[in-house]
């Protein structure tokens, strides 16, 4: 299955990837082989077969209702690459 | 002088008990193995000078978080980055005095099968520093072998650590998912994603492995542990039934000198009295590879999404939020990174959705259920860990594909959630095989035995010859 210069786009925005000229044409035609070895799932007939989200028979784990102590602010600030005033500082959107 | 290429991770523990070595003599010893050979080999992103604990070293790879320690995950995007909090691991070794002598270096995001996607340098095999070590947690792997850690901790996805530790001929176990906590660890694919031991013998992966398993009420999806970890000193395989799957033992692509290590391991568990017959696994082995690779995209798209420049990590700063996201994640992942975010949101988007993804999740419950099956009629399942032997750098980074084959053998188990334990079997061309052992969930003893009983009937030496003084 090969997909097409548009699609790699629109993948490309959907993933807030601001690709190159070269990773564009690259990821094209890679990313069409991949697919192509993938797809091969689709052979079997998997009608009727429920999904496995998740290895392990674990359903609604809940934690306990209690205040814990979280990070201080410093230490959630402290890898931000700007701040202000206690908050992560970003361009305008 | 502790010769650190040869001593165990528990005879380095009985030197430091019996008072014959110094927890500092010890670290030094490490140390100095590290100035000696990691010019060369590139193991270890960083190197902790300033260790406390009491006992013996040991090396995490990157994707484990260590408070005020740099953590990259092998990535540009976490230059410089340092974690304000411990991973639970981190947390369970430190309790038990172990010193956090490094992290080690892997493929970028955990994303690769020979620790070339690196955005640091590759690492080299300490068996021939022409050759990968197998990733992704070849630092891990490489770093045992070498003498410059008695043990570490590596995480296995898609077998990033059954696969180097076959390649560097040490011995790696992924452990049954869910046993061991993912607090503090970069997420790949929440999934699939366990950190797992390597070590130079099967009882120092199994001690390893106690104390990092139990259940960790910060990782929901941890359990406690259906009985304590036996550190193994059986030495027959008297009542073991061992499975050789036909489709894990007769894949496309697997060299032949690796077929004849294993064959004559498998030969050697009927020596020590097990009980040996062949079966099948007519799916799990062909649709495998292709499950995972939606699957682990899927959820590293998903995952990966964190890394916007807002909280942490690198920013490319133009005018623009939507700017600033797209050029800091253009700039801060590597190729394979961004090819797997690439394939994992195409995969979930609109109109591929039921035709991929939810497909895979189709197939994974088929490749359970065949899984179960076999281990009804057999104790452990054995294979080759990797098809091949260490390839020569350089020699799959045009290819993704093949890359991606390095790990045939080692995913399918994973995608059923059990536990492998890689342990060395034999040389091919002068380089270690691997054998898998594959068990139910929860089956860690019952490995831990088989690879011990194996590992001592096989006598490998695991010292890389042109290393060996």
């Amino acid at each position: 299955m090969a997909i097409t210069r548009d699609e790699v786009l629109h993948v490309a925005r959907l993933a807030r990837l601001a690709l190159t000229e070269e990773e564009i044409a690259k990821f094209q035609e890679q990313l069409s082989a991949i697919l192509q070895a993938v797809g091969k799932v689709a052979e079997l007939d998997l009608s009727g077969v429920e999904p496995t989200a998740h290895p392990l028979d674990l359903s609604n784990v809940w934690a306990a209702d209690e205040l814990e102590p979280s990070l201080a602010l410093d230490d959630a600030l402290s890898n931000a690459p700007d701040q202000e005033d206690g908050y992560f500082r970003v361009p305008a959107a | 002088m502790i010769d650190t290429l040869r001593v165990t991770a528990q005879e380095a523990n009985d030197l430091l008990t019996s008072g014959e070595a110094s927890s500092d003599e010890i670290f030094s010893a490490y140390r100095a193995a590290i100035d000696e050979r990691d010019g060369e080999l590139n193991c270890f992103l960083h190197v902790n000078d300033d260790a406390p604990g009491a006992g013996v070293p040991v090396a995490f790879k990157d994707v484990i978080s260590t408070r005020g320690i740099p953590t990259t995950a092998g990535s540009k995007i976490l230059e410089g980055f340092k974690p304000v909090y411990d991973a639970t691991v981190a947390e369970r070794c430190a309790a038990r005095g172990l010193r956090t002598i490094g992290k080690t270096n892997m493929d970028e995001f955990a994303m690769g099968s020979s620790t070339e996607n690196s955005a640091y340098g590759p690492t080299r095999n300490p068996w021939d520093p022409e050759r990968v070590p197998g990733g992704s947690s070849g630092g891990s792997a490489a770093a045992v072998a070498a003498g410059m850690a008695p043990w570490a901790l590596g995480s296995d996805t898609g077998g990033s650590v059954k696969q180097p530790a076959a390649l560097c001929g040490v011995v790696g176990l992924r452990p049954t998912y869910g046993t061991v906590s993912r607090y503090g660890i970069v997420a790949f694919a929440s999934s699939l994603d366990q950190i797992g031991p390597v070590a130079k013998t099967v009882a120092d992966c199994a001690f390893l492995y106690s104390v990092v398993a139990g259940h960790d009420p910060r990782d929901t999806t941890t359990v406690e542990l259906p009985e304590p970890v036996q550190v193994p000193e059986a030495e027959d395989l008297r009542g073991l039934r061992v499975g050789v799957p036909k489709e894990l033992n007769e894949a496309e692509g697997i060299e032949a000198g690796v077929s004849e290590a294993v064959n004559a391991a498998v030969e050697l568990c009927r020596e020590l009295g097990a009980e040996v017959g062949e079966c099948e696994l007519p799916r799990s082995v062909e649709f495998g590879l292709p499950c995972y690779y939606l699957i682990a995209p899927s959820e590293a798209s998903s995952n990966l999404a964190r890394y916007d420049g807002v909280r942490y990590g690198l920013r490319v700063s133009p005018d623009g939020i939507r700017e600033m996201y797209e050029q800091t994640r253009d700039a801060g992942f590597g190729d394979e990174p961004k090819r797997r975010i690439m394939l994992g949101t195409y995969a979930l988007s609109s109109g591929y959705y039921d035709a991929y993804y939810a497909q895979a999740q189709k197939v994974r419950t088929v490749i359970r259920h065949e899984f179960a099956a076999a281990l009804e009629r057999f104790d452990v399942l054995v294979s080759p860990t990797s098809p091949t032997v260490a390839f020569p750098l350089g020699a799959k980074t045009e290819n993704p594909l093949a890359m991606y084959l390095s790990d045939v053998l080692a995913i399918p188990p994973n995608m059923a959630g059990l536990p492998g334990l890689s342990i060395p079997c034999g040389l091919s061309e002068g380089l270690p095989v691997g054998l898998q052992l594959i068990g139910p969930q929860f089956s860690e003893n019952v490995l831990f035995r088989a690879g011990h009983a194996l590992e001592q009937a096989l006598g490998f030496d695991y010292v890389p010859p042109r290393l060996a003084a």
